[in-house]
């Protein structure tokens, strides 16, 4: 299989996590924004996280953080689909900063809070499909297309 | 056309992203609730009763939003005295497994007039009964330790009125269309879930004490 074929796969199912991602991240971000974070699926543990000090950043829910992260995932795998050379580093920055984030987060739910939230998990999951997929890209340099 | 189609995508995909967030939003948003002064007389008041501000709380002792709001909520009366004075509502939610023993608890503690003593204590070791397997048994060592009768405190725990009291709040709570805690009202207007904090409280009992001094701006 040639490294353009390769390229069309990896960075398509790059986009569809990225969306899958955004869609709950976005309906984390409106519980966070409504004061919903309590009904949580029914899960204690959900609310102990989402509704912890740690789902906030200043004031602004980490989830809002979350839709903006994904949302450049998505745009820079499909700008990179299309040849743009640039989008390619962008992309693997963004999910490289992302996969540390949810180390720190996973962290903070096993270590401080002892409790797991289960779309924060899906979340990790979608964010560790992203990094398999940014380390089995292959190198750049092996597409002739640059802008 | 495929020089722009990568642009209209990502575009797409933003108008997309943000008009979904905006009707969920919408959707879920909690209505601009106020009371009626319909429901019953709260059962639950500290501070002055002729306070020109009333914070009234619909609240869960194992909620952890609650938890973290109670010493802030103190504070509050603290700094104001007399000027303000707080009511507290029982909505123990389904998803905490000791919630309803938690208000139980309170409310035996309340027939011995010991209810803001009860409340203060569950909510500071909220992170310890909480967790544990045996909540009632913790219970019944606050009770002890704010001086309660044990063996009428074990009794009333367990008794009708208690549960009908809870009961009672749970249904003011449904006909105000309240289902999340921490729900707060400040002279019977709900408060943004986004205010419930420290700094934005503070600022809302700011104003509403301005308004009550000047009514007319």
């Amino acid at each position: 299989m040639s490294a353009t074929r390769i390229h069309i796969i990896l960075y398509s199912a790059a986009g569809v996590a990225a969306l899958v991602g955004l869609a709950e991240s976005i309906y984390l971000s409106v519980m966070a924004f409504t004061g919903e974070t309590v009904v949580c699926g029914g899960s204690a543990s959900c609310y102990e996280v989402l509704g912890s000090a740690y789902a906030r950043i200043g004031g602004v829910p980490v989830a809002a953080l979350g839709a903006l992260a994904y949302f450049g995932v998505f745009s820079c795998a499909t700008f990179a689909l299309f040849g743009y050379v640039r989008a390619r580093m962008f992309f693997a920055l963004i999910v490289w900063m992302m996969f540390a984030f949810t180390f720190w987060l996973l962290y903070v739910q096993a270590f401080v809070l002892h409790a797991f939230c289960r779309y924060c998990l899906f979340s990790a999951a979608i964010i560790f499909l992203l990094a398999g997929i940014a380390v089995a890209m292959p190198a750049a340099s092996e597409r002739k297309t640059a802008r | 056309m495929k020089r722009y189609l990568p642009f209209i995508i990502v575009v797409a995909v933003a108008l997309l992203a943000v008009g979904s967030g905006a009707m969920l939003y919408r959707a879920k948003r909690p209505a601009t609730l106020t009371m009626s002064g319909k429901g019953g007389e709260p059962k639950h008041v500290r501070g002055n009763p002729k306070a020109s501000v009333t914070l009234e709380e619909f609240g869960d002792f194992q909620c952890p939003p609650c938890g973290r709001i109670a010493p802030e909520i103190k504070k509050l009366e603290e700094d104001y005295q007399s000027q303000l004075r707080v009511v507290f509502r029982h909505l123990p939610l389904a998803t905490h497994v000791h919630a309803q023993a938690a208000a139980c608890a309170a409310e035996a503690a309340s027939m011995q007039d010991r209810f803001w003593e009860m409340h203060d204590l569950l909510y500071k070791e909220q992170a310890v009964w909480s967790k544990s397997e045996d909540s009632r048994a913790l219970f019944q060592a606050y009770a002890g330790m704010i001086g309660l009768d044990l063996g009428r405190f074990k009794r009333d725990i367990d008794s009708e009125e208690v549960k009908a009291r809870i009961a009672a709040d749970q249904r003011q709570a449904a006909s105000l269309g309240v289902t999340n805690t921490p729900t707060f009202f400040l002279n019977n207007r709900a408060v943004d879930p986004a205010s419930i904090n420290p700094e934005k409280l503070r600022s809302l009992v700011d104003a509403e004490l301005k308004e009550k001094k000047n009514p007319s701006g």
